[in-house]
């Protein structure tokens, strides 16, 4: 069976040889076609394009970004803000950065597209700190643009003027949860904000109305601008309509980066026909399929329920290969979309192990603000690094599972969920595994260990 | 049937009941009214909200409506408005009551919440309540009791981090007892206006630290040990000194401002030792000046006076209250007042210059105001003295008709409560020149060059009251004994008046200052309660009062 076809929307031109990242390349490809178009027609018409494309957000929540526009207080007499999430930290996830590193300008457009739409003069492009290059990248890009009136005040001569700055991010995963991103961007530790009463719709950036928005969620906006809503809607799923970036890594045969319409292909596909299977002689064990903070998936577990179909409810019975890769059937499956990094583990890894990474990554990036995540990454990441590192007990793994239950749902942000679903999911799916660790550690060799 | 709650009231139902509350108040506020205890550990009344320590976390819900019709969704079961409960908890800290929002303060889902807190509080924490100052007013030894599991599931290594980090000059910090709550960092910002304080490192290795290059040294610095839920903050003065527990409170009002800061000592068998804020929205909130809080060691202070001294030696008070008749006897009086004296004293100090035919003069001291809590005037009860009619117009720091009328002869015999008069300008060939009978508490120039010299108590040794700036009465007790040869200052004065003299003591004082002195009409010490009491401040309105605009007086608008 051949492999799926990819759709390339966002990645249309990564990658394609002799293209080249300036605003000449990016200009001869039709280029800011779709600016020019969209800054004729009535800001409210673009928006009701992103409402009617249905767009969910590409950071990982997969909030419909049509919704997110029209929470935006637009009556306050205070400035909007937008705000490019570029601190794409979620390990798994690589998508953004070879959107800014390789086609910036169409970030840019997308961006200057959105502002206009939503009566923005200001937009912030907040990049991860780990990278440099993408930063300068931009910057260039934005000279560029600035430069031929595509950026900057009265663009294109219509008037309108917008400015877009780029800030580099303090080297945080909590810099990319949107309220710890405004505050860093303040100036300030990035320490999320609690909600009510902070909602960046409303008391955003230095208190006023802001939109935050990922990079391949803008880029999409443009392409919707560019085709309109009720077609862009047609790709994809009813609920998980455009295309959807699959960042594949780990054990699989041609890891990378793949563009599908959302939901028409399966998680066996995308695995085997799309990135080759496993390695040889190996077999597949465990998938994360939206980042490291998703639920784990296990191969061989069955996942039953009733789903709608159109107007009906139909049952399904799937195994991991079987799941559509969309928001809705990855949530309903128990795990989630999220940011489309799947990290693929096969037989050879020994799942308290790779845990073990998990945990200490995010103890590491808890920003010790509230004190459920505070605590409970680090305990948990102190008790997976001592079965790993020293004495693992068969207790240890109720004890990993009783922590991480007691952090989800009582903290200031969602990092309380990143950092506890791993450690959940693990014990759920390989309970058995982390119960014997024990045991199965004596058979180990000594100098085995490569990950913490 | 409940009443219809007023326009700014909003009706929340708490654990079954429904109680009304101002529109804005939070849910742990609404809960106190009801007696419901909501534990917490970052809230702070007077502090912004930062909802971080999680511990407050209640169950909300909000009535049921149909969302298309927006008409009520009723619950067949009970007859009543259905209500939808969040399926997480909420922090009651930053939940603002709503028309009909329904709060479980105790269900299972909060209680497994709190447990998890008290739980992650605890696991890096040291444990080290026996050598713990906080022990004993440690919201976490309370509230693990109250709401913890009660036992350890932790076997790993605790975090290791800074102990006995100076701050200032009177703060030490250690590190492993923090949890992280930002109270103190909200108050140097917010109250003091002094943002030194911030975290450094993240996650659970977050380290609270002065800024590079700065120190917590403003005037306001004790207060974050005060409002520290736990041991992490300490008062360098008090470390190590005496269990809290053993100490008894007694109510006292600062005496290094105008402002007349509500405070509480803190004393064991006649030592005191430490003062702490008392709250009182009308005057101080909850705080107070780190000045303030170390005038306690005036009490036991060496240069305290203890013997009663007649023309320079030691004698009984009864020879030297003879003395001092005599002299005051002989005419020619001056009478110097204080506006450090109480109410009470002042009271009877007017009593004896009217006996005397003279008028009484006060001496001033000012100094700039910090807009907080310390004002210009640094007299206590200069408006008491006003009050009681001791005297009539604002006092100035020098007493220079008192030097003029020594010079000219006119006055052989001062009368001087508690006032260094060589301090308020006299010079030491004037002092010289004049008989003095000083009623005092330390020495000083005018205690060595007197006649007569009456050792009296310091205002935490007896009661009384002050008026502070805004007019307010508050009265303040006696916390611990004077030193031994020291009489109590109304006791004094009310020999020197003789029979004339209504009572020694503040009780009995009071229904006739009550009749004496308009303002106080129809009030008695007892009656006065612990915030105070505003007095009618009308017939002083046109004097130059030297007090600035502070955290809760307004000066009258300058005419």
């Amino acid at each position: 069976m051949p492999a799926p076809v990819q759709t390339r929307v966002i990645f249309k031109h990564i990658d394609e040889p002799g293209y080249t990242n300036d605003l000449g390349c990016y200009l001869r490809h039709g280029g800011y076609e779709t600016l020019k178009k969209s800054v004729a027609r009535p800001p409210a018409d673009l928006i009701e394009e992103v409402k009617k494309s249905g767009l969910r957000g590409r950071g990982g929540a997969g909030f419909p970004c049509g919704v997110k526009w029209s929470l935006v207080d637009r009556k306050s007499g205070k400035p909007i803000y937008l705000i490019v999430n570029a601190d794409e930290s979620e390990p798994g996830t690589f998508k953004d950065r070879y959107i800014m590193h390789q086609d910036p300008h169409q970030l840019i457009e997308g961006t200057i597209i959105s502002c206009f739409a939503n009566n923005v003069k200001q937009a912030y492009i907040y990049i991860r700190g780990e990278m440099p290059e993408g930063a300068r990248i931009l910057e260039k890009a934005i000279a560029e643009a600035r430069a031929a009136n595509l950026v900057g005040p009265n663009i294109l001569g219509t008037g309108y003027s917008c400015e877009i700055y780029v800030h580099r991010g303090a080297g945080a995963y909590i810099c990319g949860e949107e309220t710890g991103l405004i505050e860093s961007l303040e100036g300030k530790r990035a320490n999320p904000r609690i909600k009510p009463p902070y909602f960046p719709a409303v008391l955003g950036l230095y208190q006023c109305p802001t939109i935050v928005n990922n990079v391949e969620t803008l880029c999409q906006v443009k392409h919707i601008a560019d085709i309109g809503g009720e077609a862009y809607a047609k790709t994809g799923t009813p609920g998980n309509t455009g295309t959807r970036i699959f960042c594949v890594s780990g054990h699989v045969q041609r890891p990378g980066y793949y563009e599908f319409p959302a939901g028409t292909i399966t998680m066996g596909q995308l695995l085997n026909e799309v990135c080759g299977g496993p390695l040889p002689g190996r077999t597949f064990k465990a998938v994360i399929p939206g980042g490291s903070s998703a639920k784990v998936l296990r191969f061989g577990e069955r996942y039953k329920g009733k789903r709608k179909v159109g107007a009906d409810m139909v049952d399904y019975d799937w195994g991991v290969e079987d799941v559509p890769m969309d928001f809705d059937s990855l949530a309903m499956i128990g795990s989630m979309g999220g940011s489309g990094g799947v990290i693929v583990m096969d037989d050879s890894v020994n799942m308290v192990e790779a845990l073990a990474n998990i945990n200490a990554f995010y103890q590491h990036e808890s920003c010790g603000q509230c004190t459920p995540c505070r605590e409970g990454s680090l305990w948990m990441k102190k008790i997976s690094s001592r079965m790993v590192h020293g004495d693992a007990r068969k207790e240890d793994a109720a004890l990993l599972k009783s922590v991480a239950d007691q952090i989800p749902g009582r903290t200031i942000c969602a990092f309380g969920e990143a950092c506890s679903w791993p450690t959940q999911s693990f014990l759920i799916k390989f309970k058995d595994e982390f119960e014997g660790y024990a045991e199965a550690k004596k058979a180990l060799p000594a100098d085995r260990l490569s990950l913490v | 049937m409940i009443a219809a709650p007023k326009p700014d009231l909003v009706t929340v139902n708490i654990d079954g009941v429904d109680i009304a509350v101002p529109k804005g108040t939070n849910v742990i506020e609404a809960a106190k009214q009801l007696q419901k205890d909501v534990p917490h550990y970052c809230y702070h009344p007077k502090l912004t909200v930062a909802g971080n320590c999680r511990m407050c976390m209640v169950e909300m819900g909000m009535p049921a409506v149909d969302p298309a019709t927006k008409a009520p969704v009723m619950d067949a079961a009970t007859g009543k408005q259905k209500i939808n409960w969040i399926p997480r908890p909420q922090i009651g800290c930053g939940t603002t009551v709503a028309p009909g929002m329904h709060i479980k303060t105790s269900s299972p889902m909060v209680k497994d919440a709190r447990e998890g807190v008290m739980e992650f509080l605890l696991v890096n924490h040291p444990l080290d309540c026996p050598i713990c100052d906080q022990a004993g007013e440690c919201k976490l030894q309370e509230q693990a009791t109250g709401y913890g599991r009660g036992y350890s599931r932790f076997i790993e290594e605790k975090n290791v981090k800074p102990k006995r980090t100076q701050l200032g000059p009177r703060v030490t910090l250690d590190d492993e007892r923090c949890i992280l709550c930002s109270r103190c960092v909200r108050f140097s910002k917010e109250i003091a206006q002094d943002d030194v304080l911030g975290f450094v490192d993240r996650g659970s290795y977050s380290t609270l630290t002065c800024h590079p290059g700065k120190k917590l040294e403003n005037n306001y610095s004790l207060n974050t040990v005060d409002i520290c839920p736990v041991g992490a903050l300490t008062s360098t003065d008090f470390r190590f000194k005496m269990r809290v527990w053993f100490l008894k409170q007694t109510n006292t009002i600062d005496i290094e401002s105008s402002a007349g800061v509500n405070a509480v000592i803190w004393s064991r068998e006649g030592v005191i030792y430490r003062l702490t804020p008392r709250r009182n929205d009308e005057v101080n909130d909850t705080w107070m000046a780190d000045s303030g809080r170390l005038l306690y060691k005036q009490v036991a202070a060496p240069d305290r006076l203890a013997a009663v001294i007649v023309n320079g030696a030691a004698s009984s008070l009864d020879i030297a209250l003879n003395a001092a008749a005599e002299l005051l006897k002989s005419g020619s009086v001056a009478i110097v007042g204080s506006g450090r004296a109480s109410v009470e004293e002042q009271f009877l100090l007017k009593n004896l210059a009217d006996q005397l035919g003279v008028n009484a003069s006060l001496v001033a001291r000012t100094g700039q105001g910090d807009k907080l809590l310390i004002s210009s005037d640094r007299n206590p009860n200069v408006r008491g003295a006003l009050v009681t009619g001791l005297v009539s117009a604002l006092p100035a720091a020098q007493l220079a008709q008192l030097a003029a009328d020594i010079d000219s002869g006119k006055v052989k015999t001062v009368l001087s409560h508690g006032e260094d008069l060589a301090a308020a300008g006299l010079t030491a060939a004037q002092l010289a020149k004049v008989a003095i009978i000083y009623l005092g508490t330390h020495a000083n120039a005018t205690s060595a060059a007197a006649k007569v010299v009456l050792p009296t108590l310091h205002t935490f040794e007896k009661a009384g009251t002050f008026v502070n700036q805004q007019f307010r009465i508050q009265k303040f007790a006696a916390a611990v004994p004077g030193p031994q040869g020291s009489s109590n200052d109304l006791v004094v004065l009310a020999k020197l008046l003789g029979p004339a003299a209504p009572a020694s003591d503040v009780h009995g004082l009071w229904p006739a200052l009550a009749a004496a002195v308009p303002a106080l009409a129809t009030m008695l010490y007892k009656n006065i309660p612990e915030t105070g009491l505003l007095l009618d401040s009308t017939p002083w309105a046109g004097l130059p009062f030297v007090e600035g605009e502070s955290l809760k007086y307004k000066p009258a608008a300058a005419a």
